[in-house]
């Protein structure tokens, strides 16, 4: 029992970055109608500003609002200066993987490749409850960041004549202009929420594995895209609840069957949840194809 | 409209002549390069057709050439003293297929009620869980994966031409099959059915198509030909290796689809060779630069990956429609005004 | 989505025209590779020329695996330059091709055939990683080509019967496994031990090692690369009331691991390979405010010179500094040295006109020492380099040889015995032959 409660806050604060940064897919997603392929490359090099800020300042906070600001200021560079150019989904997913080359070469040429650690703000000792390490202050934190933000964008995309027109635009370009929305601009405004968020997810997630180097993202990146799907793509609470199941899956699998068994129990989610949903768990809307 | 599938068979087994006669011209290592061209327009002109016909997004095709690959070898091992030796490899290529095959219906059924990104979701799981299949599954050999015998020449063209253009010949001959195949089906019934499908399911639903079991039918053709190509891959290699059936190729296998021209052959063709061929060329470019240590220490590498990258985005840009877009419309405008939607569905 | 049918070229006869066409151009666009030996050899020998000896390697230079293996060829090429600056082996310059394959095997065929055939080199050096080398082993033996020095200590590149042309450079994992086991178990009898490896080659050969010496163990844990997490598994260990654990682990998973541990409160001895406790690289990985903390006390075996008033870690870092932009200076730096180095040496050994066969041969004839611990001990029937290893411990933030604690044993189920023998001593400024 004690191994399962460890098992299932292990699970819990992973899975909890997972949805953070599927939320910036489905971000994107809701506002373009494209999976951004090129997320974890541009949440890594926005990463790498940020370490650099938090070294010559010393503070945490700066580096996470630069962190953000840089994320978002990408998110603006990307769409502006290639997305732009697809003239279908597919195109964008080529675009979107030309990107990716080019910010991990050009991370990899201005940075080198060695990995280097990411400071916390907080402790990252778990709280020990009955003698079980459960989560930690740094989870809780990065929990609270988590439901902070989906509490955020639910209520500007439900509540917010702006978020209704990002919606719109993505749904309907071409009703949308006739009716006034300016469509190019919502989508920018889309990929630089959506870039910002996939930046701060990527920010929290580092001091937890390897540390940064240009391929961090990569692995929560994967993990994220199936998040999205599960939850299906257009729900900001299904990217969170996808994002705990994934997550508390891959550590009972990882801790009971071992860790090579978690992507075949990845997979079997994926399809378990398709079978029976096609457009994920929270399909609210009509699936929509691509 | 439809093309003679006799007029399909004389083109096919025509280009083939050229084509092992173009062998000659090449040195040995150009002559593996064109086998690793011909492998990769396999599971490319598979892929192609079923993103441009049935609009299904798969990233899983890299699996499926690593089906392909750990079929070919079961294929020798079943035929090891039971077929003569020449025979071999037909029988590990048949196996290859059929492996494919088999995984594909699998993945086909899965995937028929998905759209877009949650079929590219699914295949891409899949992708990342092959590795994991291999080290579970003791029979398929971990991370070092599964070997081969060498094949060596067969005797009687043994003074006539080289190892690497013997290769090239198996890797030819099997595309052409596949190519063959592809153009029939696409040409028949099947294509008009897939395009149906792919426009409008509900229409073509009307029309008493359905669409569920075409999406299947797609998937598995598409499967069996990136089958093909995983197991002349393996016949190249002389083995087949789980790193290299990541997501890297995956997405190579896409990228090679739409920079060509997504749903035509020709655009695999051009599609494969540029995803073959261009790291090797960019990196010829790069190493003739002689850097000093400290611009080594960053440039190594990463540079011939930016420029790919930069190519690839200048190439999406320049091409909307695939090179091959590009290419008709610059020969061609003459006759015929630019296509200008990528997905579009040959006469 | 809409679509039209529209007539267009996509005949399978355009098709192959498309592809020849594009393999022709692309490639008589480029002149032709040049040949070597052209200057007046009596043998053409592949890549040898009256001045210059052309060597490749395949190594990630980018990808995930680079941030842990890119230093490798850099340290090497340095060596290759105060090599070549203070004239080379027998006045020939050695020229170090170095090609990127990403730890992916596929590309690394392409690559090792690119070398052998375009670029003709006369041998490949240092080809780094078990699955990605194993793509190419067959292929280079088949070729004749000599293939010096794999960076990878599984046993498949010491089978001189099938391989006749392919050399180890590591330590196997089998005999590190087992001297790790044996120091660890004289010096607390009474641990509970446990393992915590990658799930594949390089775990279970050093695991494999691990209980030829301590029989079972408590707990084994695995993980897998592709998920950077290892809080399951520390759980695990922690749970089971490991004492001692043996880490089957690259550097990175090692860094993780005991960060891991340290977060959850667990207290343990940890002992590391080779392949993963080099004390700076982790430093590098944990942070210079947390890194030495952490470290204490971490047990490693090793192989090469490594304590810092070595005359060959001088010499090397010295090398670093004019000849590598003076990168951070790790046991990577040294391992890409040292196998330089021996390179060099079997070159040397190989003769005025070095051929194929003729460094094979030196090699085989057991002339070539290498700069380990303990000297190489090449044969006809042996192609690994190194029969033992020294324990190293971190006391203070400085990783450092123990004293006396160096062993060697086989890597089959033989004993484990005491080296009592010197390492071998740096000579004419680590220029092979001075």
């Amino acid at each position: 029992m004690d191994r399962f409660v460890f098992l299932l806050a292990t699970g819990i604060a992973d899975g909890v970055v997972f949805a953070l940064f599927a939320l910036s897919l489905v971000l994107i997603w809701r506002s373009t109608r494209i999976i951004n392929f090129a997320a974890a490359a541009m949440a890594v090099t926005a990463c790498y500003l940020a370490l650099a800020v938090t070294d010559l300042t010393g503070s945490y906070w700066a580096g996470l609002i630069i962190a953000v600001l840089v994320g978002g200021t990408l998110g603006w560079a990307v769409e502006r200066g290639v997305m732009r150019a697809a003239r279908d989904p597919l195109s964008g997913v080529i675009l979107a993987i030309g990107t990716v080359m080019v910010l991990q070469a050009l991370t990899g040429i201005l940075a080198g490749p060695q990995s280097r650690p990411a400071p916390v703000p907080f402790g990252d000792r778990p709280v020990i409850v009955g003698g079980v390490p459960t989560l930690s202050p740094y989870d809780l934190f990065v929990i609270a960041v988590a439901v902070t933000l989906t509490a955020g964008l639910h209520t500007l995309f439900a509540r917010t004549s702006l978020g209704l027109q990002m919606r719109a635009a993505a749904f309907a370009p071409e009703m949308s202009r006739l009716l006034g929305v300016p469509v190019a601009r919502m989508r920018t405004l889309g990929w630089i929420l959506a870039a910002a968020v996939g930046a701060l997810a990527v920010l929290l997630a580092v001091p937890g594995e390897l540390g940064l180097d240009p391929h961090a993202g990569d692995p929560l990146f994967v993990s994220a895209f199936a998040v999205a799907v599960i939850g299906g793509l257009d729900s900001a609470e299904g990217a969170v609840i996808g994002g705990l199941l994934v997550g508390v899956l891959v550590s009972l699998v990882t801790g009971y069957l071992g860790a090579a068994v978690a992507p075949l129990g990845v997979l079997a989610l994926l399809a378990l949840v398709l079978l029976v949903r096609p457009a994920g768990l929270f399909a609210g809307v009509e699936a929509r194809r691509v | 409209m439809n093309q003679n599938p006799r007029r399909i068979v004389l083109l096919t087994v025509g280009g083939l002549v050229v084509a092992l006669a173009g062998t000659f011209l090449l040195d040995p290592y150009r002559n593996y390069l064109l086998a690793l061209v011909a492998a990769h327009l396999c599971a490319i002109a598979g892929l192609s057709l079923l993103i441009g016909r049935t609009g299904q997004l798969s990233l899983g095709h890299a699996a499926l050439m690593a089906a392909g690959g750990y079929g070919y070898v079961a294929g020798v091992k079943l035929g090891d003293g039971a077929v003569p030796d020449g025979l071999q490899p037909v029988l590990g290529l048949i196996v290859a297929v059929v492996t494919a095959s088999v995984v594909g219906l699998l993945l086909g059924l899965a995937g028929a009620r998905l759209h877009g990104p949650y079929l590219a979701g699914l295949t891409l799981a899949v992708v990342l869980a092959l590795p994991a299949l291999t080290s579970q599954i003791p029979a398929l050999g971990g991370d070092q994966g599964l070997m081969v015998p060498f094949r060596s020449v067969p005797q009687a063209l043994s003074s006539l031409i080289a190892l690497e253009q013997w290769q090239a010949w198996i890797a030819l001959t099997v595309v052409a099959v596949v190519l063959g195949v592809l153009a029939t089906v696409d040409a028949g019934a099947s294509g008009i059915r897939m395009r149906a499908v792919r426009d409008d399911e509900v229409a073509a639903a009307l029309a008493g198509i359905r669409p569920g079991r075409i999406k299947v039918q797609a998937f598995v053709l598409s499967a069996a030909a990136a089958g093909a190509g995983g197991g002349v891959l393996c016949f190249v290699d002389s083995g087949v290796r789980p790193g290299g059936y990541g997501v890297t190729l995956s997405l190579l296998l896409v990228v090679g689809v739409v920079v060509g021209g997504t749903g035509r052959l020709a655009g695999a063709a051009i599609g494969a060779a540029l995803v073959v061929l261009l790291p090797w060329l960019i990196g010829l470019g790069t190493s003739g630069l002689d850097l000093p240590a400290e611009a080594a220490q960053r440039l190594d590498g990463n540079l011939a990956v930016l420029v790919f990258g930069l190519l690839l985005i200048g190439l999406t840009v320049a091409a909307p429609t695939g090179a091959l877009g590009l290419l008709t419309r610059a020969g061609a405008s003459r006759k015929r005004s630019a296509p200008s939607i990528p997905t579009t569905s040959k006469d | 989505m809409t679509s039209r049918s529209r007539p267009a070229i996509r005949r399978p006869a355009t098709v192959f025209l498309a592809v020849a066409m594009i393999g022709a151009t692309a490639l008589t666009a480029c002149s032709t590779p040049e040949k070597s030996g052209s200057s007046g050899e009596a043998k053409d020998v592949p890549g040898v020329t009256r001045t210059s000896v052309k060597i490749g390697t395949h190594t990630p230079l980018t990808g995930p695996a680079s941030a842990g293996y890119a230093p490798i060829s850099k340290a090497a090429a340095a060596y290759f330059a105060y090599l070549n600056a203070k004239g080379g082996v027998n006045g020939r310059k050695i020229d170090y091709v170095v090609k990127d394959d990403g730890y992916n095997p596929a590309t690394t065929s392409t690559v090792v055939r690119e070398l052998v055939q375009q670029d003709q080199v006369f041998a490949i050096v240092n080809g780094l990683g078990t699955p990605t080398h194993a793509a190419v082993v067959d292929y280079l033996n088949q070729q004749k080509v000599p293939d010096l020095f794999v960076a990878s200590g599984a046993s498949l590149w010491n089978q001189p019967e099938k391989s006749p042309q392919t050399f180890g450079f590591n330590l196997d994992y089998v005999r590190e496994g087992k001297i790790l086991a044996h120091y660890l178990q004289e010096k607390n009898p009474d641990a509970t031990f446990c393992v915590l490896r990658q799930d594949d080659d390089f775990g279970k050969d050093l695991t494999t090692g691990i209980t030829q010496v301590l029989g079972k163990v408590t707990a084994e844990q695995k993980y897998a690369v592709s998920n950077e997490s290892l809080t399951a598994q520390i759980g695990a260990l922690q749970q089971a009331g490991c004492t001692v654990n043996l880490l089957g682990t690259v550097t990175p998973f090692t860094a993780l691991a005991l960060g891991t541990a340290a977060k959850m409160g667990y207290r343990a001895q940890w002992a590391a390979s080779s392949s993963g406790g080099d004390y700076p690289s982790l430093v590098g990985y944990l942070g210079e405010d947390v890194g030495p903390k952490l470290l204490e006390g971490l047990v490693a075996a090793n192989y090469l010179p490594f304590d810092a008033d070595d005359d060959w870690v001088k010499l090397f870092r010295q090398i670093n500094t004019e000849y590598n932009a003076d990168a951070p200076f790790t046991g990577n730096t040294i391992y890409g040295m040292s196998m330089a180095y021996t390179f060099a040496e079997a070159l040397g050994r190989a003769g005025q006109n070095p051929t194929r066969e003729g460094i094979v041969e030196a090699l085989q004839s057991g002339s070539v020492k290498s700069n380990g611990i303990t000297p190489a001990a090449f044969s006809a029937t042996n192609h690994d380099p190194f029969g033992g290893a020294g324990i190293t411990v971190v006391s203070k933030g400085v990783q450092a040889y123990l004293d006396g604690q160096v062993f060697t044993t086989d890597a089959q189920a033989g004993p484990v015995e005491a080296y009592t023998g010197p390492a071998v001593a740096l000579t004419g400024e680590g220029i092979p032959g001075k």
